[in-house]
């Protein structure tokens, strides 16, 4: 009887061990892959793929902002950041069994730098013209050295993930911590674990632990919140304050307020002196008192409590917070006052009559502001803002318009008045917003495009941007941006509105998660998640 | 039948005249943010509750009812007269003109009118005032609405060509503009009250649909459209959040029931 109980036992065991599914994560890319080659990485949901399969030299912690050593044991950058050499860890090897050396970064450089090939992560490295020399003075040791400094240059690394020169599968054999196994176009994408990854946890076990990935092609936020609730999802990513919300009502022990995040919202006025818009607005436009009037008549507390639920802070300027190094902590954001408002508006001339605000030529102050159709937080602001500046006399008309239309207006036709957007800085570094303020820069939006500086302060923006962008001295870099900072404060060429907070969502069943800000956000940390078993 | 149509064009008049002075029933100003009070369930002081800014969503209600039914049914008159005038020329005149007509409606009925409307809308001036705005809006509606209420006057008009009472106008000298007045446009009037009940819900849910894509009335206005869209942000569909809802499927309901097409083609 003993016996027979004894099989039994085993054989259920058998069964169990057999029907046990093996651990697997599962979230949702919001947009179809546009490409599986790491070196044309250009949107989001090929990134999220890149990021888990690609292997690359220095990784960004995305918790504590700190640059780890991945395949390079080490590096130094010399010759005044044009000159990086890295020392590479031994015994790696790619996914089909490829070796790993120096051979593989050398030609994955190439490759990268190949100017017919228009990839986007090799935009950053052209700090001049002329191609870098990459030279490898043995298996384990690899030299770039670029026609001009790179500032931030170690950073940039974390988006190359290097690719095998000899491996017969090509573009199949990776270094990260899962490879391709399937891909169904509009349904999902699967990864299974690399079981060559080269990392180890504290005891010795070799990471990643879960065995698949199943990315869900889904477009649809709303379906991914009920396959979340469902238990058929791990992990969102980005919750709207409104899903968050919802979702900690039902489930709080799942979401995560990580604080704030590097998104802003923001608003400017066009001072492009060709702007067809009549010259008594640009001259309101040009002045620095009419814009910190009108900063200072937008009640910032009001927006991140009532649109944003509480979760975003007023904003202080074009850093968020959450970019630990280059926040500069001197600044804080424009307070609400609408009698400094007033004050600032009668320096220069206007006056507030019956309710309604005038220039000194006798015309109202009425302005349109253009924001992109179908963000319903966006309006919602523009809503508030117009009360905010009826207090103080100005008509605030907004204007929705489809974000095509849009960007039209703002940097070809420039027939618009002021516009509210959002900012994403996914670059910690300040070098990746050279082409936001340099004023002869395309994105430099209140007056792109200049053939000299049109002011001192922007003449001023330009020298400090240039100067932090030539050195790789971090405390003076850190000096001159922080300078750009407080300029940027007193002339507010840019009104900064809220900085968003990342919120996140995590399946109860996923363990050792440390979500931080920086994208991606809940798995960056993937090779250390544990998914305890999905139901 | 008729009993129950009774009842619901009660209803019907009985919303359009709440619309028409909505400050009987409340005297919230539509766009006064009271944001202390955001997000407020029913009371007293609010009836339905406010929205997310704080602004009275009767108000609001009221206020976007006004809005969506005087704009519908303006455009919805316009769309019809513009129709009546191309459909009736058409179907009058006939040959090259009948032809012309017909490609005109083909090639309108054709369009993507939703793309030609955003299009049409992020090219008109920016610094127009909401109420503007959004009559421009509703004019646009009437101009791509047109096309379809053409085609069936068109055939009205063809069918009445060759009958009794006009050759015997014709034949009593009665020609042009005199026999279209006096002849041809009373017999179309059923034909032209059908298109024109036909067209208040269509335009009603185009402004609707426009809003909900965020290019229909602009903030701080009220319409039916802007008011759905916010049903989209709500953590809770508590209170009086789906009021709007609940009103535009009772008003579109009792258009197509009190004015049912085959009734008044009759």
């Amino acid at each position: 009887m003993k016996s027979l109980l004894t099989i039994a036992a085993s054989v259920l065991g058998c069964i169990a061990t057999f029907a046990a599914p093996a651990p697997e994560l599962r979230f949702c890319l919001h947009a179809e892959p546009k490409t599986f080659n790491p070196l044309l990485v250009d949107d989001d949901a090929s990134e999220t793929i890149r990021y888990l399969t690609g292997g690359v030299l220095i990784r960004v912690n995305r918790r504590t902002q700190e640059l780890e050593p991945h395949l390079a044991l080490s590096w130094h950058v010399s010759d005044g950041g044009r000159t990086i050499q890295f020392r590479l860890r031994p015994g790696i090897v790619f996914s089909d069994g490829t070796p790993f050396d120096a051979g593989d970064v050398a030609y994955t450089f190439k490759a990268l730098m190949d100017r017919n090939l228009h990839s986007p992560t090799a935009d950053p490295f052209r700090s001049d013209s002329g191609d870098p020399q990459i030279k490898v003075p043995a298996p384990d040791q690899v030299r770039i050295t670029f026609p001009a400094p790179v500032s931030g240059l170690e950073r940039l690394f974390d988006q190359v993930a290097i690719l095998s020169s000899r491996s017969p599968a090509k573009d199949r054999a990776v270094l990260g911590p899962f490879m391709m196994a399937s891909y169904q176009p509009g349904v999902e994408v699967v990864l299974k674990r690399n079981p060559k990854y080269w990392r180890h946890d504290a005891a010795g076990r070799p990471l990643p632990y879960a065995e698949t990935v199943h990315l869900y092609i889904q477009q649809n936020r709303d379906f991914e919140m009920v396959r979340f609730r469902r238990g058929e999802l791990d992990l969102i990513d980005t919750l709207s304050p409104e899903t968050f919300e919802q979702l900690s009502r039902q489930m709080p022990q799942a979401v995560r307020d990580l604080g704030p995040s590097l998104e802003s919202e923001m608003m400017w006025f066009n001072q492009v002196p060709s702007a067809p818009i009549p010259d008594y607005k640009k001259a309101w436009f040009r002045s620095a008192n009419f814009r910190r009037a009108i900063s200072a008549a937008i009640n910032r507390t009001d927006l991140c409590r009532l649109i944003y639920r509480g979760h975003a802070t007023p904003a202080s300027g074009p850093v968020s917070p959450a970019n630990q190094f280059w926040f500069n902590s001197k600044l804080s954001p424009q307070p609400y006052d609408v009698a400094d408002a007033r004050r600032r508006l009668a320096a220069d001339g206007f006056r507030l009559s019956n309710g309604r605000l005038f220039d000194r030529d006798g015309h109202q102050v009425e302005f349109s502001i253009i924001t992109n159709a179908g963000n319903t937080a966006r309006e919602k602001m523009a809503a508030m803002m117009q009360q905010d500046l009826r207090a103080v006399g100005v008509q605030l008309n907004v204007v929705s318009l489809d974000f095509r239309s849009l960007i039209e207006r703002i940097s070809q036709t420039f027939a618009y008045e002021a516009c509210l957007l959002g900012l994403t800085n996914l670059d910690l570094d300040p070098s990746a917003q050279m082409n936001v303020w340099l004023s002869s820069a395309s994105n430099h939006q209140w007056n792109p495009n200049q053939a000299k500086p049109a002011t001192e302060w922007e003449a001023e923006i330009d020298r400090r941007m240039r100067a932090q962008a030539s050195t790789i001295d971090m405390q003076a870099r850190k000096a001159d941006f922080d300078r750009v900072q407080q300029i940027v404060a007193e002339q507010a060429p840019f009104l900064y509105l809220v900085t968003k907070n990342s919120l996140a969502a995590l399946s109860p069943s996923v363990r050792n998660a440390s979500p931080g800000v920086l994208r991606p956000q809940t798995y960056w940390n993937v090779e250390n998640l544990i998914v305890a078993q999905n139901q | 039948m008729k009993r129950i149509r009774g009842i619901l064009a009660a209803l019907l008049l009985a919303v359009a005249l709440i619309a028409l002075f909505p400050k009987v029933i409340t005297q919230a100003p539509y766009d006064r943010q009271f944001r202390e009070a955001a997000g407020c369930p029913p009371s007293l002081r609010f009836p339905l509750g406010t929205d997310d800014l704080g602004r009275d969503r009767l108000s609001r209600l009221l206020y976007g009812t006004r809005l969506s039914l005087l704009l519908a049914s303006a455009s919805a008159l316009a769309s019809t007269l513009l129709a009546s005038l191309v459909g009736a020329a058409a179907g009058y005149i006939g040959g090259w003109c009948d032809r012309m007509v017909m490609r005109a409606i083909d090639l309108t009925l054709s369009l993507p009118w939703l793309f030609v409307l955003i299009t049409a809308r992020a090219l008109l001036p920016l610094n127009v005032s909401p109420l503007l705005s959004v009559a421009i809006t509703f004019a646009l509606l009437a101009l791509v609405g047109w096309a379809s209420p053409a085609r069936v006057v068109r055939a009205a008009v063809r069918e009445m060509r060759d009958s009794d009472v006009l050759v015997q106008a014709k034949a009593a000298g009665c020609r042009g503009p005199r026999l279209i007045a006096l002849h041809i446009l009373p017999q179309l009037k059923p034909v032209m009250a059908a298109q024109f009940c036909t067209a208040v819900p269509i335009f009603i849910l185009s402004e609707a649909n426009l809003s909900l894509l965020g290019v229909g009335v602009a903030e701080p206005l009220p319409s039916w459209g802007n008011l759905l869209r916010d049903i989209q942000n709500q953590p809770s569909l508590t209170g009086g959040v789906l009021a709007p809802l609940i009103l535009l499927v009772v008003v579109i309901g009792c258009f197509q029931v009190v004015f049912s097409v085959e009734d008044l083609h009759s």
